[in-house]
Formats: C-alpha cells, structure tokens, sequence
C-alpha cells in the first residue's frame, strides 16, 4: 500500500465539526458529505482537494463527535491517508474500522508543509517528503488493526470470525 | 484493577485485565441515534445480518434532529423506525417518548452499574456515573456489535482524579470536569479513562456526576468513571429491571496518574472558543456580552439544572435582545418542570422553551446562531461553528452562571443580580 500525492496541512485539534459540520448530517451519502469535507477550516477545501492527496496535521487529529461521516468525507474527498502525530480515539477508530488509511508520526508537521509531494510507503511506515527529501516514520500499526485492514475492514473481519464458528460448529 | 479493568475483565471472561491487553467484550447495551444509526442500519444490511444480537440489548433514540427539522431528517428517523419494527428492538424512541439519548437511557434504567455500553455518539461516556464502562464508538463498530453483542477493546490506563476541600458557591459538577479539562487539555487523557474520586465527588449528586462522565470525552478520554456508591444505589435502585453489579476500583489499582484538586481553588469555570480546554474563571472573564443563552443537553438538561436555574430566575426577566432557550432533556424532565412551576417561570422570564432535543447544542436547529453571534450554553462542545455560522462563538458554562447570564445579558455570576 503505497500513496503519492499532494499535501494539505492543518493544524491542531481538528475537530469533527471541521471535518463535516453538523448541519449536513441528516444524510450519510459520501458525495454530498464530501462536497462539505473540512468547510469551516478551509472552505475551498473540498473544490480543491485532488484524488489521491494527503492531509497532515498537527496533533489530535478528528476530535469530538463519534460521526463516522468525518472519515467518509475525507475519504469520499479523495483524500488518501491522513498523517499527524496523534488521533482522537473514536475517530482512529472509525478510520480503521471504514477504511481510510491514517498514520501516527510526530515529525510530519515539521518537516511537511502546505503543498509538497509527499510518498507514504504503507507497509514500512517511511514517509518521504518528495519536495525537500526529508524521510520519517510512522507509529507501526497495531497487530490488531492489521488485522483489520488485512480482512477489509471490521465488518468483513467480524463476518470471517462468525464463519469460522460456523466452520466449527 | 481499576473500576475499568474489572468491569472489562467480568465481560471478557478472564478473571483480570490489564491495561494495554486487548479484549472481546459481551456488550450489555448498544444504543445509537438519528444521525449515526442510519450508517449502521445500511451497514448491518449490506453484511446480509438476518437479526440483532439481542432485541433487548439495542436503544435507537431519535433525538438529534428531533423533531424532523427537514425532509432528509425525517427519512434518517424513517430508517430507524422501520429498522426498530422489523427487529422488534425494545428500546425504540420517538415523538412524545424521545428524549436526548444520555439523559433518556440511565433515566429508564436501560444503562445500569457494571454495564459495558458502546454508543455511536461521543458522550456514551455519560453512563460511567453509573459505574458503567460506556463509551463512543462509530456506525461500523455500532452495527458489528448489533450483529454479534461484542465488541473489542485495548484496556486503557486510568488517570486518578482526586476531588478535595469545600466547594465555593455556584461551584457545581460543570465547573470540575472543565477545570480538569483545561488543566489537562483536550487530549489530555487520549486512549484513557478518567476515574472521578475523593471524598467531593462522594458527595456531589448523581445529576453532577453524569455532568462530569459526560465530558471526559472532551479531555480524548475513553470513559469517564465514577465508583458506585449510596448515591448510585439511591438513583438506580427503583429504575433497573435487571441485576446489575457494583465495581470498583481496588486501593492497590495501577494508574498511569493521580491529579487532586483543592475545590477552595476552583471558580465557576468558563470554557472560552473554540476548545473546551481554554477554561478561565469567571472573576477573569471580562466584559463578554451575549445573544443567546441555551439551557439543555446531555450534560446539563436535567431536572436538576433546571432547578438551579428556575431558582435564579424566579422574578426576574432576560435581558433584552438576548434569546434563552432551555431544552428539558427528557419527557419526564420536561412533566416534572411542569409541576414544579419552573416552566412558568422560564416563561415569564422571557424564555423559550423547546422540546427535548439535542438541537442546537450540535448547530441542528432550534437556535442556530448567525453569523458574529455569541451564545453562552450548558452544552458540552465550543468548536468553530458548532452552534451555526462558523464565525459565531460558544462559551460553556454551568446553569447556574447561564441563567445569571441570561438576566445580565453578559456572562456574569447570580451574585451579581
């Protein structure tokens, strides 16, 4: 799992508000709510956002609300991964369990800014910023959450599990 | 252990847990809503699930954008009332019965002591008042738990909160957790629960307790637990229709940190935009004038607060030009402030009153503030926008400093009126 793209930057603290206000949830289709991705923050976000480019931000990245809408708008934005130092619980979570790729690293928002071409190599963690030449590296992923990924997602995972005590049974 | 190690231990089936292993968990109760509910539902679907786990063990209350503020808000209930039907879920809530989710379900006995909750909404933390490990999680997770009444967990460290000294007047539930909030930050127990202890929170009633269970979220926390005690006894006893179990935390238990707090220390506490963390009390506020002024919610919409805050404005009148708005929380909330006179009071104070909703505390409806407006609320989040347009301003409060506010027209004390 390799990704290659353009980076947007944000700061600390990007709560799901930003993400996707709540004045657009009375629907949960990917399009529309991807047409509002990160609208308080930056309000040209989502015109602007190509496929397959990159958020980084500061720490405790999608805090607040457990609405799985905020990664499904990233996601549904084109956005390829999100990288920042920390993520709120729910929202790491959320990104797991539906399938947007996130990497912990500390470093990111100092040796990445606004616009650079960034590579993340999925499977090593190595981020490369293609702009300056800066390497880093991400928090290995949990053995769990690889897991995870590695079925699909937690419902595949979760459907592979009851097969299996079927199997047994 | 720590009261989260045990309960996540007797659900696992292991005689103890420790921080950092991951375990599967029975989940006693999986509650979702009008907003996160609907993903779930379409989720649970698409997997080819026949049944819920347990028709018994899933909530699905309707109180977000309730009542339906627009068509695509009515078809998200629709999903949900269809969905309640086809599975005979127990504990479905809508129209007369709805009330906010978080006040509702501890209120109906549905979340008890010793649970382990999952709710797709952030303040499921709400329930470890009850001496509950409840916690937020996603539609994905809400809709594998329908399927199969488990969930898993990596076992989190526990930060001590220890409560002491004499609370100062006005001094309530609200003021605590936003005073641990701004000293620890908002992700200042991230992946952790907060335990809430010493001999203030022995004392402090159960509505204060959910207040404080409410936002450990707020601080990054994972739940928000308090040891059950007389007063927890007090409050579930003649609402459970099932057992349920006390734990608690062992003297020996490991916690990543203790932090006490000298309660002579802590002022009514502000939370300023646009995080709850920017905490300042309020002899430090200032001049800060208000539009709006919104009582209500899962953190303060309880008969409680609204006691407080019909005390301080008995015989006196909003300031004008400002709007107070108070959401009682739930259908009995609301009955019970009828008979005690506070909604005449509210009434003749210029208030509006509205129905049990979550409404503007997440910018849904029912006050929506506009563009430069500034609100004071007993809601649980400030973040840009949150109450509307994206320059308008949130401060968080208590109900008693809002209903001060509200006759003052600025963000003030009831010693000041």
């Amino acid at each position: 799992m390799k990704f290659k793209g353009k980076v947007w930057k944000f700061g600390a603290n990007i709560d799901t508000d930003l993400i996707i206000p709540a004045r657009y949830l009375n629907t949960s289709d990917p399009e529309e709510l991807a047409k509002h991705c990160m609208e308080d923050a930056d309000p040209g976000f989502a015109s602007k956002v190509q496929k397959g480019d990159i958020i980084v931000a500061e720490k405790n990245f999608g805090c607040g609300s457990s609405r799985e809408h905020a990664p499904i708008a990233i996601k549904a934005a084109g956005v390829a991964c999100v990288i920042a130092p920390s993520f709120a619980r729910i929202f790491y979570r959320n990104a797991f369990n539906m399938g947007l790729p996130i990497f912990e690293c500390e470093e990111a928002p100092e040796k990445i800014s606004q616009g650079d071409e960034i590579e993340v190599d999925g499977d090593t963690g190595v981020i490369r910023n293609l702009t300056t030449g800066q390497e880093m590296k991400a928090r290995p992923i949990p053995p769990f959450m690889q897991e995870l990924i590695a079925d699909g997602g937690l419902i595949p995972h979760i459907l592979k599990g009851l097969k299996e005590q079927e199997t047994e049974a | 252990m720590t009261i989260a190690e045990k309960i996540l231990a007797a659900h696992a089936g292991c005689d103890s847990v420790r921080a950092g292993d991951l375990v599967q968990v029975d989940v006693d109760m999986a509650l979702g809503n009008d907003i996160t509910a609907p993903i779930a539902i379409k989720i649970f679907n698409k997997a080819g699930a026949k049944s819920v786990f347990d028709r018994k063990k899933v909530a699905l209350v309707a109180d977000h954008f309730t009542p339906n503020k627009d068509i695509k808000s009515a078809e998200q209930v629709r999903m949900l009332r269809e969905f309640a039907e086809e599975h005979a879920i127990l504990h479905y809530y809508e129209g007369g019965e709805v009330g906010v989710e978080h006040c509702l379900l501890p209120e109906k006995g549905i979340v008890l002591p010793g649970d382990v909750v999952i709710g797709a909404d952030s303040h499921t933390c709400t329930y470890g008042a009850l001496g509950a490990f409840a916690t937020g999680v996603g539609s994905t997770d809400l809709a594998a738990t329908m399927i199969t009444g488990k969930t898993w967990f990596k076992v989190p460290e526990t930060i001590k909160f220890v409560y002491k000294g004499e609370l100062r007047p006005w001094v309530s539930g609200k003021d605590l957790i936003l005073y641990a909030i701004g000293d620890i930050g908002v992700d200042g127990a991230l992946y952790m629960a907060m335990e809430f202890t010493g001999p203030v929170i022995d004392n402090l009633p159960m509505a204060e307790r959910f207040t404080m269970s409410n936002m450990a979220i707020e601080a990054g926390g994972k739940a928000g637990l308090i040891n059950p005690d007389g007063i927890t006894e007090e409050y579930v006893k003649t609402r459970a229709a099932r057992p349920y179990t006390f734990f608690k935390s062992d003297e020996d238990a490991e916690y990543a940190r203790v932090v006490e707090y000298d309660c002579a220390e802590i002022e009514p506490q502000i939370a300023f935009p646009h995080l709850p963390e920017n905490t300042v009390g309020l002899s430090e506020v200032g001049t800060v004038e208000l539009n709006q002024v919104v009582i209500g919610s899962c953190t303060n919409g309880r008969i409680e607060d609204l006691e407080v805050a019909a005390g301080i404005l008995k015989g006196r009148k909003v300031a004008k030009g400002l709007r107070l708005i108070v959401l009682p929380a739930t259908p009995a909330i609301w009955s019970e402030a009828l008979d005690r006179g506070y909604l005449k009071t509210f009434m003749d104070a210029g208030a509006v009153i509205g129905p049990p909703t979550c409404g503007p505390c997440l910018g849904g409806h029912m006050g929506i503030l506009a563009k430069g407006e500034r609100a004071l609320a007993t809601t649980n989040r400030n973040f840009v926008g949150r109450m509307g347009h994206p320059e308008s301003e949130v401060y968080l409060a208590s109900p008693a400093i809002a209903a001060a506010s509200a006759v003052l027209g600025r963000i003030g004390s009831p010693d000041e009126l």
